[in-house]
Protein backbone atom coordinates (compact mmCIF):
# COMPACT_ATOMS: atom_id res chain seq x y z
CA UNK A 1 0.00 0.00 0.00
CA UNK A 2 1.31 3.51 -0.76
CA UNK A 3 0.95 7.01 1.20
CA UNK A 4 2.14 9.84 0.18
CA UNK A 5 2.71 13.31 2.25
CA UNK A 6 2.79 16.19 0.88
CA UNK A 7 5.21 19.49 2.13
CA UNK A 8 6.63 22.77 0.41
CA UNK A 9 9.11 24.48 0.43
CA UNK A 10 10.63 27.72 -1.69
CA UNK A 11 14.22 28.22 -2.60
CA UNK A 12 16.20 30.17 -5.20
CA UNK A 13 18.78 28.27 -7.18
CA UNK A 14 20.62 28.92 -10.65
CA UNK A 15 21.71 26.53 -13.16
CA UNK A 16 24.35 27.29 -15.14
CA UNK A 17 28.10 25.08 -15.64
CA UNK A 18 31.26 27.39 -14.84
CA UNK A 19 32.67 25.62 -18.29
CA UNK A 20 30.15 27.06 -20.22
CA UNK A 21 29.68 30.68 -21.97
CA UNK A 22 26.15 32.48 -21.06
CA UNK A 23 24.90 31.50 -24.92
CA UNK A 24 25.76 27.85 -24.20
CA UNK A 25 24.20 28.34 -20.17
CA UNK A 26 21.15 29.72 -21.77
CA UNK A 27 20.52 27.12 -24.29
CA UNK A 28 20.85 24.05 -22.07
CA UNK A 29 19.58 25.62 -18.59
CA UNK A 30 17.14 28.21 -20.32
CA UNK A 31 16.31 31.51 -18.65
CA UNK A 32 17.34 29.57 -15.68
CA UNK A 33 21.24 29.83 -15.81
CA UNK A 34 20.59 33.68 -15.27
CA UNK A 35 23.58 34.21 -12.89
CA UNK A 36 22.18 35.91 -10.07
CA UNK A 37 19.36 33.11 -9.60
CA UNK A 38 15.57 32.99 -9.45
CA UNK A 39 13.15 31.15 -7.16
CA UNK A 40 10.41 28.75 -7.32
CA UNK A 41 7.49 27.64 -4.82
CA UNK A 42 8.54 23.35 -4.74
CA UNK A 43 5.85 21.10 -3.79
CA UNK A 44 7.52 17.84 -2.80
CA UNK A 45 4.84 14.49 -2.82
CA UNK A 46 6.87 11.91 -0.77
CA UNK A 47 5.35 8.41 -1.26
CA UNK A 48 6.18 5.71 1.21
CA UNK A 49 5.33 1.60 0.35
CA UNK A 50 4.41 -0.77 3.18
CA UNK A 51 2.08 -2.89 4.74
CA UNK A 52 -0.52 -1.39 7.66
CA UNK A 53 0.59 -2.45 11.02
CA UNK A 54 -2.21 -4.97 12.08
CA UNK A 55 -2.67 -3.09 15.59
CA UNK A 56 -2.51 0.56 14.47
CA UNK A 57 -4.18 0.75 11.34
CA UNK A 58 -1.11 2.35 9.86
CA UNK A 59 1.34 2.42 7.12
CA UNK A 60 3.76 4.55 8.71
CA UNK A 61 3.36 6.92 12.05
CA UNK A 62 2.54 10.18 9.84
CA UNK A 63 3.38 12.37 12.13
CA UNK A 64 6.92 10.77 12.60
CA UNK A 65 7.25 10.82 8.37
CA UNK A 66 6.36 14.43 8.60
CA UNK A 67 9.21 15.54 11.11
CA UNK A 68 11.60 13.65 9.06
CA UNK A 69 10.40 15.69 6.01
CA UNK A 70 10.81 18.72 8.09
CA UNK A 71 14.16 17.67 8.86
CA UNK A 72 15.49 16.41 6.49
CA UNK A 73 14.07 18.69 4.00
CA UNK A 74 12.44 21.86 4.62
CA UNK A 75 14.47 23.16 7.51
CA UNK A 76 17.61 22.94 5.57
CA UNK A 77 15.70 24.05 2.06
CA UNK A 78 13.22 26.64 2.17
CA UNK A 79 14.18 30.24 1.55
CA UNK A 80 17.83 29.82 1.02
CA UNK A 81 19.75 29.99 -2.24
CA UNK A 82 20.42 26.29 -2.97
CA UNK A 83 23.77 27.04 -4.77
CA UNK A 84 25.22 28.84 -1.54
CA UNK A 85 23.64 27.33 0.97
CA UNK A 86 22.60 23.39 0.28
CA UNK A 87 25.18 20.67 0.17
CA UNK A 88 26.03 19.41 -2.97
CA UNK A 89 24.65 22.11 -4.93
CA UNK A 90 28.09 23.94 -4.06
CA UNK A 91 29.13 21.66 -6.66
CA UNK A 92 26.38 20.52 -8.39
CA UNK A 93 24.00 21.91 -10.67
CA UNK A 94 20.44 21.68 -8.75
CA UNK A 95 18.20 21.05 -11.41
CA UNK A 96 14.76 19.21 -10.58
CA UNK A 97 16.05 16.43 -11.59
CA UNK A 98 19.66 16.61 -8.85
CA UNK A 99 16.95 18.15 -6.44
CA UNK A 100 14.63 15.14 -6.44
CA UNK A 101 18.18 13.01 -5.97
CA UNK A 102 19.25 15.04 -2.87
CA UNK A 103 16.15 14.84 -1.42
CA UNK A 104 15.78 10.92 -2.63
CA UNK A 105 19.21 10.72 -0.49
CA UNK A 106 18.27 12.47 2.32
CA UNK A 107 14.97 10.24 2.69
CA UNK A 108 15.79 7.18 2.21
CA UNK A 109 18.66 6.70 5.19
CA UNK A 110 16.04 8.00 7.97
CA UNK A 111 13.46 5.99 6.66
CA UNK A 112 15.02 2.99 7.10
CA UNK A 113 13.41 1.34 10.71
CA UNK A 114 9.83 3.06 9.75
CA UNK A 115 8.56 -0.36 8.98
CA UNK A 116 7.59 1.53 5.36
CA UNK A 117 9.97 2.19 2.62
CA UNK A 118 10.61 5.10 0.25
CA UNK A 119 8.92 4.08 -2.85
CA UNK A 120 8.22 7.55 -4.74
CA UNK A 121 9.59 11.29 -4.37
CA UNK A 122 8.01 13.44 -6.95
CA UNK A 123 9.07 17.31 -7.18
CA UNK A 124 7.16 20.00 -8.69
CA UNK A 125 9.41 22.64 -9.44
CA UNK A 126 6.28 24.87 -10.62
CA UNK A 127 3.28 23.15 -11.44
CA UNK A 128 4.01 22.41 -15.33
CA UNK A 129 7.42 20.67 -14.28
CA UNK A 130 7.92 17.82 -11.88
CA UNK A 131 10.31 14.79 -11.82
CA UNK A 132 10.01 11.30 -9.89
CA UNK A 133 12.40 9.21 -8.63
CA UNK A 134 11.26 5.70 -8.41
CA UNK A 135 12.37 2.69 -6.12
CA UNK A 136 12.36 -0.43 -8.66
CA UNK A 137 10.18 -2.71 -9.16
CA UNK A 138 7.79 -0.04 -7.01
CA UNK A 139 4.72 1.89 -9.14
CA UNK A 140 3.45 4.30 -7.52
CA UNK A 141 2.87 6.33 -10.59
CA UNK A 142 -0.09 8.20 -10.55
CA UNK A 143 0.71 11.77 -12.54
CA UNK B 1 14.24 5.17 -12.46
CA UNK B 2 14.17 8.80 -12.88
CA UNK B 3 11.13 10.63 -14.65
CA UNK B 4 10.63 14.13 -15.87
CA UNK B 5 7.41 15.23 -16.34
CA UNK B 6 6.03 18.65 -18.59
CA UNK B 7 2.26 19.72 -18.82
CA UNK B 8 1.52 21.48 -21.75
CA UNK B 9 -2.94 23.17 -21.71
CA UNK B 10 -4.37 23.14 -25.21
CA UNK B 11 -8.18 23.97 -26.08
CA UNK B 12 -9.87 22.46 -28.62
CA UNK B 13 -12.55 20.89 -29.31
CA UNK B 14 -14.40 17.42 -30.87
CA UNK B 15 -17.20 15.47 -31.19
CA UNK B 16 -17.31 12.03 -30.26
CA UNK B 17 -19.62 9.95 -32.97
CA UNK B 18 -19.07 6.62 -35.01
CA UNK B 19 -19.63 6.21 -38.12
CA UNK B 20 -20.33 2.38 -37.37
CA UNK B 21 -22.90 2.91 -35.34
CA UNK B 22 -26.66 4.29 -35.88
CA UNK B 23 -27.33 7.92 -34.77
CA UNK B 24 -29.23 6.47 -32.24
CA UNK B 25 -26.77 4.28 -30.82
CA UNK B 26 -24.24 6.97 -31.25
CA UNK B 27 -26.32 9.06 -28.94
CA UNK B 28 -27.14 6.54 -26.44
CA UNK B 29 -23.18 5.77 -25.98
CA UNK B 30 -21.42 8.98 -26.30
CA UNK B 31 -24.45 10.97 -24.36
CA UNK B 32 -24.48 14.89 -24.94
CA UNK B 33 -20.22 14.29 -26.12
CA UNK B 34 -22.31 13.52 -29.33
CA UNK B 35 -23.72 16.71 -30.03
CA UNK B 36 -23.76 17.32 -33.71
CA UNK B 37 -21.86 20.83 -33.57
CA UNK B 38 -19.28 19.30 -30.89
CA UNK B 39 -17.90 20.81 -27.85
CA UNK B 40 -14.66 21.47 -26.05
CA UNK B 41 -12.26 21.72 -23.65
CA UNK B 42 -9.38 23.06 -21.81
CA UNK B 43 -7.06 19.72 -22.32
CA UNK B 44 -3.86 19.16 -20.44
CA UNK B 45 -1.29 17.06 -22.28
CA UNK B 46 1.35 15.56 -20.12
CA UNK B 47 4.61 13.98 -21.48
CA UNK B 48 6.89 11.74 -18.97
CA UNK B 49 10.17 11.22 -20.21
CA UNK B 50 12.27 8.92 -18.25
CA UNK B 51 16.07 7.79 -18.65
CA UNK B 52 19.64 8.58 -17.09
CA UNK B 53 20.27 12.08 -15.55
CA UNK B 54 23.41 13.19 -17.16
CA UNK B 55 26.21 13.69 -14.61
CA UNK B 56 27.43 16.75 -15.38
CA UNK B 57 24.55 19.14 -16.34
CA UNK B 58 22.03 17.40 -14.19
CA UNK B 59 19.29 16.88 -16.99
CA UNK B 60 17.71 14.07 -17.99
CA UNK B 61 16.22 15.90 -21.17
CA UNK B 62 17.18 19.25 -22.58
CA UNK B 63 13.57 21.00 -21.76
CA UNK B 64 13.57 23.44 -24.46
CA UNK B 65 14.12 20.56 -27.44
CA UNK B 66 11.15 18.37 -25.55
CA UNK B 67 9.23 21.66 -25.57
CA UNK B 68 9.89 22.40 -29.28
CA UNK B 69 8.71 18.69 -30.23
CA UNK B 70 5.69 19.36 -28.44
CA UNK B 71 5.01 22.45 -29.38
CA UNK B 72 5.62 21.95 -33.63
CA UNK B 73 4.40 18.39 -33.77
CA UNK B 74 1.40 18.54 -31.87
CA UNK B 75 0.42 21.86 -30.14
CA UNK B 76 0.67 23.29 -33.11
CA UNK B 77 -1.77 21.09 -34.59
CA UNK B 78 -4.02 20.78 -31.44
CA UNK B 79 -4.55 24.39 -30.07
CA UNK B 80 -7.81 25.55 -30.97
CA UNK B 81 -8.41 22.78 -33.75
CA UNK B 82 -11.55 21.17 -34.45
CA UNK B 83 -10.13 17.86 -33.74
CA UNK B 84 -12.27 15.66 -36.15
CA UNK B 85 -12.52 18.46 -39.41
CA UNK B 86 -8.77 19.96 -38.62
CA UNK B 87 -6.77 16.84 -37.73
CA UNK B 88 -6.22 14.34 -40.24
CA UNK B 89 -5.60 11.19 -38.01
CA UNK B 90 -9.41 12.13 -37.05
CA UNK B 91 -10.49 11.78 -39.90
CA UNK B 92 -12.42 8.06 -39.35
CA UNK B 93 -11.18 8.13 -36.21
CA UNK B 94 -13.48 8.80 -33.08
CA UNK B 95 -11.32 11.50 -30.93
CA UNK B 96 -11.99 9.66 -27.31
CA UNK B 97 -9.20 11.19 -25.36
CA UNK B 98 -7.68 7.59 -25.44
CA UNK B 99 -7.22 8.05 -28.91
CA UNK B 100 -6.30 11.38 -28.75
CA UNK B 101 -3.49 9.30 -26.25
CA UNK B 102 -2.56 7.56 -29.40
CA UNK B 103 -2.13 9.66 -31.53
CA UNK B 104 -0.03 11.88 -29.53
CA UNK B 105 2.15 9.24 -28.56
CA UNK B 106 2.78 8.33 -31.93
CA UNK B 107 3.53 11.73 -33.13
CA UNK B 108 6.17 12.34 -30.29
CA UNK B 109 7.45 8.70 -31.33
CA UNK B 110 7.90 9.50 -35.17
CA UNK B 111 9.90 12.71 -34.42
CA UNK B 112 11.87 11.67 -30.95
CA UNK B 113 14.96 11.73 -32.54
CA UNK B 114 14.48 14.18 -35.03
CA UNK B 115 13.99 16.93 -31.92
CA UNK B 116 16.12 15.24 -29.76
CA UNK B 117 19.10 13.35 -31.05
CA UNK B 118 20.68 11.04 -29.95
CA UNK B 119 19.59 10.75 -26.61
CA UNK B 120 19.46 8.12 -23.87
CA UNK B 121 15.96 9.76 -22.67
CA UNK B 122 12.67 8.07 -23.78
CA UNK B 123 9.09 8.77 -24.06
CA UNK B 124 7.77 6.50 -20.67
CA UNK B 125 4.13 7.95 -20.74
CA UNK B 126 1.21 10.23 -22.26
CA UNK B 127 -1.64 11.75 -20.09
CA UNK B 128 -4.27 14.05 -21.62
CA UNK B 129 -6.91 15.40 -19.11
CA UNK B 130 -9.30 16.01 -20.92
CA UNK B 131 -11.61 17.79 -17.68
CA UNK B 132 -10.34 18.38 -13.89
CA UNK B 133 -12.10 15.40 -13.15
CA UNK B 134 -11.45 13.37 -16.32
CA UNK B 135 -7.90 12.10 -17.60
CA UNK B 136 -6.31 9.06 -19.51
CA UNK B 137 -2.49 7.95 -19.73
CA UNK B 138 -0.83 5.57 -21.96
CA UNK B 139 2.36 4.02 -21.03
CA UNK B 140 4.77 3.27 -23.19
CA UNK B 141 6.59 0.21 -23.32
CA UNK B 142 9.91 0.59 -25.84
CA UNK B 143 13.27 -1.55 -26.14
CA UNK B 144 16.12 0.20 -25.84
CA UNK B 145 15.79 2.46 -28.73
CA UNK B 146 13.04 5.58 -28.55
CA UNK B 147 10.96 6.44 -31.60
CA UNK B 148 11.94 3.00 -33.61
CA UNK B 149 8.52 2.23 -35.35
CA UNK B 150 8.42 -1.56 -33.75
CA UNK B 151 7.76 -0.10 -30.64
CA UNK B 152 5.60 2.98 -31.37
CA UNK B 153 2.18 0.98 -31.33
CA UNK B 154 2.44 -0.63 -27.72
CA UNK B 155 0.53 1.81 -25.81
CA UNK B 156 -1.70 0.75 -22.64
CA UNK B 157 -4.43 3.18 -22.11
Amino acid sequence: MFLTRKAEFSASHVCRLPGLSDEENRQLFGPGSNPSGHGHNYVLEVTVEGTPDPVTGMVVDLKHLKDIIEEAVIEPMDHRFLNFEVSPFDKVVPTTENLAAEIWRRLDSRLTGLGASLANVRLFETSDLFVDITREGSHPWSA
Amino acid sequence: MVSVTRRYPFSASHRLHSDALSDSDNVQLYGKCNNPFGHGHDYVLGVTVSGPVETETGLLVPLARLDELVETEVLRIFRFANINLDIPQFASLVPTTENIVAVITTILMDNWTAYLGRTAARLRAVRIQETPRNGFVGFVETGETSGSRSNREVVHA
